[in-house]
């Protein structure tokens, strides 16, 4: 026990004490993933303590929401998460729906597994790539990229946007998917597949990403859960809990018949139908690798549900569905729904008078709740190792400020 | 879980915690007396049988018309409502807690309704809570550090009010 205290640099930091200084990070520096500012009190090399100022991105989009119908708030919903905007337009229609007891059609519902799960794959690519920015490889990000600009064309072909979707809607979705699209859909997932292998390769099993990710910034699961963490955050503690099999049924159901396995270690090991490397002898469960690596699984686990889709959507031959009125009236109530977006658990809130336009809309944001452990994560750690714990949590500002 | 037979328990655990609930609705819904309110999360947090150790969200409702004619028509009286969203990791279950607060603490303009806080109970609601007091104007009592977290520091008012005015200038900012 003597020769680890000596041994660890961080022990022998604290014997020649310095003086405490204040460092601002951000809100400008390039690792903050936005404008988040990061107050470090710092003894030497070590923080001993964090405080993240959020709202430089604050746009009260509640309130715009309250003065707007349901349909109307959908592209500020792609504003938030700018990333993922299917996920969330998917999010606040099924919040909508749920409180209008409405039920999309069969086919509506196949695509919208499609375009969400392409989301996921197009918003884990920008972690995995922006990570390896934070950790000072700028290669991934390159390759990341490559791949998500031919899922930004793809959607750019169903919806006409590249970013700001608006495509998934209350009641279904905007338009159809053009003629040719699956097919393309499928030659970018067989082209996609083998990119994987390059990924693992370039961060994944890289030495030195081991060495920054692995044991860094651990995090339990009590922690994670106590602090509302969702998503990979959550599931790279060890928590098995997806909402897409344990949500509510109304979304639960948009799965149903589907195939996955929650991306999750259980009993020392992650669910093994892909080929993936194995996992560094480093690094701790709940560390920052960890939630890298839950990310790296999940693409492959939306590829397989967008292979899923494209079958069940292919073989529906009904109609469509129309979305409802831009003006359509929502029964009184409130009702509130989270969805399993890339980043975490998505909540909408939703409190109506029986108007068009709702009384009150909440946005419960993911990374709000998974920035909000970062005090807790960065205690005592290096600077250094700052940028790899608030990169490992993979958070968008404009979720979290709204 | 979420039926009449935990409301029992509730009840005879924290007897006149509870005073309304509604276990049909769409979210079933128990509302709790503001006084009463940390002590039935601590319940559910430790004591319960589903332990909710998970705080998903604390919303603030205003409810209040600023137009008077319809005003007039409201079927409710003007009070805030805060709404917790309480999640059970272990046995994947949500509850929905309601607080009915007075829009003024003791019906003075400028004096923020207040409420215990629930940041003690779980660490999470700390974020939660100051987001709520920034833009809905709640003073959570026994918060460790309730300030505004979205707005500035020096912002007047809290823009989630229904009777809230954009102010007109900001630090040689034009607002409207």
């Amino acid at each position: 026990m003597a020769q680890l205290i000596d041994d660890d640099p961080r022990i022998i930091e604290f014997d020649v004490r310095t003086d405490e200084m204040l460092v601002n990070m951000g809100p400008q520096h390039p690792s903050t993933h936005g404008v988040l500012r990061l107050v470090l009190r710092t003894d030497g090399e070590i923080v001993s303590e964090v405080e993240p100022h959020i709202g430089y991105l604050h746009r009260c989009a509640e309130k715009i929401g309250e003065n707007l119908t349901a349909r109307q708030w959908i592209p500020y919903t792609d504003r938030m998460d700018y990333l993922a905007a299917m996920n969330m337009n998917l999010g606040w229609s099924l919040a909508v729906e749920k409180l209008m007891h409405y039920q999309v059609s069969e086919r509506a519902r196949h695509l919208r597994v499609l375009i969400a799960e392409m989301g996921r794959i197009a918003s884990h690519l920008v972690g995995m790539g922006a990570y390896g920015l934070d950790l000072g490889t700028f290669s991934p990000f390159l390759y990341a990229f490559r791949e998500r600009e031919k899922i930004l064309d793809l959607f750019e072909e169903a919806c006409g946007a590249r970013l700001t979707y608006s495509y998934i809607t209350v009641g279904g979705l905007t338009a159809d998917l053009p003629p040719g699209w699956l097919r393309k859909c499928e030659e970018f997932l067989d082209q996609f597949e083998p990119v994987i292998q390059e990924y693992h390769a370039l961060l994944t099993t890289n030495a030195i990403f081991v060495k920054r990710t692995a044991a860094i910034g651990v995090m339990s699961p009590e922690l994670a859960i106590e602090y509302g963490c969702s998503g990979p955050v959550l599931r790279g503690s060890g928590v098995d809990q997806d909402m897409r099999r344990d949500g509510e049924s109304i979304y639960t159901a948009m799965y149903d018949g589907y195939a996955f396995e929650v991306a999750v270690m259980k009993n020392g090991h992650y669910p093994r139908d892909h080929q993936y490397p194995p996992v560094p002898s480093d690094a701790v469960i709940g560390d920052c690798w960890h939630r890298f690596f839950v990310r790296m699984l999940e693409v492959v686990q939306s590829m397989d549900l967008v292979r899923q889709a494209i079958d069940r959507y292919a073989a529906c031959k009904g109609p469509l569905g129309e979305p409802v009125k831009l003006t359509e009236k929502i029964p009184a109530g409130d009702a509130y729904l989270e969805t399993e977006c890339p980043k975490g658990q998505m909540g909408f809130y939703l409190v109506s008078d029986g108007s068009a336009i709702p009384w009150r809309v909440r946005a419960r944001s993911s990374s709000f709740s998974n920035l909000a452990v970062t005090h807790e994560l960065c205690r005592g750690c290096l600077i250094a190792d700052v940028p790899a714990i608030v990169g490992s949590l993979d958070i968008v500002m404009g979720e979290i400020d709204r | 879980m979420r039926g009449p037979g935990f409301l029992e328990q509730l009840e005879s655990a924290l007897p006149g915690a509870v005073t309304g609930s509604r276990l049909d609705a769409l979210d079933p819904w128990i509302e709790i007396d503001p006084s009463r309110l940390v002590d039935v999360c601590r319940w559910l947090r430790e004591k319960s049988q589903v332990r909710f150790d998970s705080i998903e969200c604390i919303t603030a409702v205003d409810w209040f018309e600023p137009d008077p004619k319809k005003a007039a028509k409201a079927t409710w009286q003007p009070h805030t409502e805060l709404v917790y969203h309480l999640w059970s990791t272990a046995s994947r279950v949500s509850i929905v807690l309601k607080v009915k607060l007075p829009r003024w603490k003791g019906d003075v303009p400028g004096q923020l309704p207040e409420v215990g806080s629930v940041a003690g109970v779980w660490r999470g609601a700390n974020w939660h809570e100051r987001e709520v007091y920034d833009l809905s104007g709640v003073w959570f009592t026994g918060h460790p550090d309730l300030r505004r977290i979205l707005c500035p520091e020096d912002w007047e008012g809290h823009p989630l009010r229904k009777d809230y005015e954009q102010p007109l200038e900001y630090h040689g900012i034009r607002g409207r």
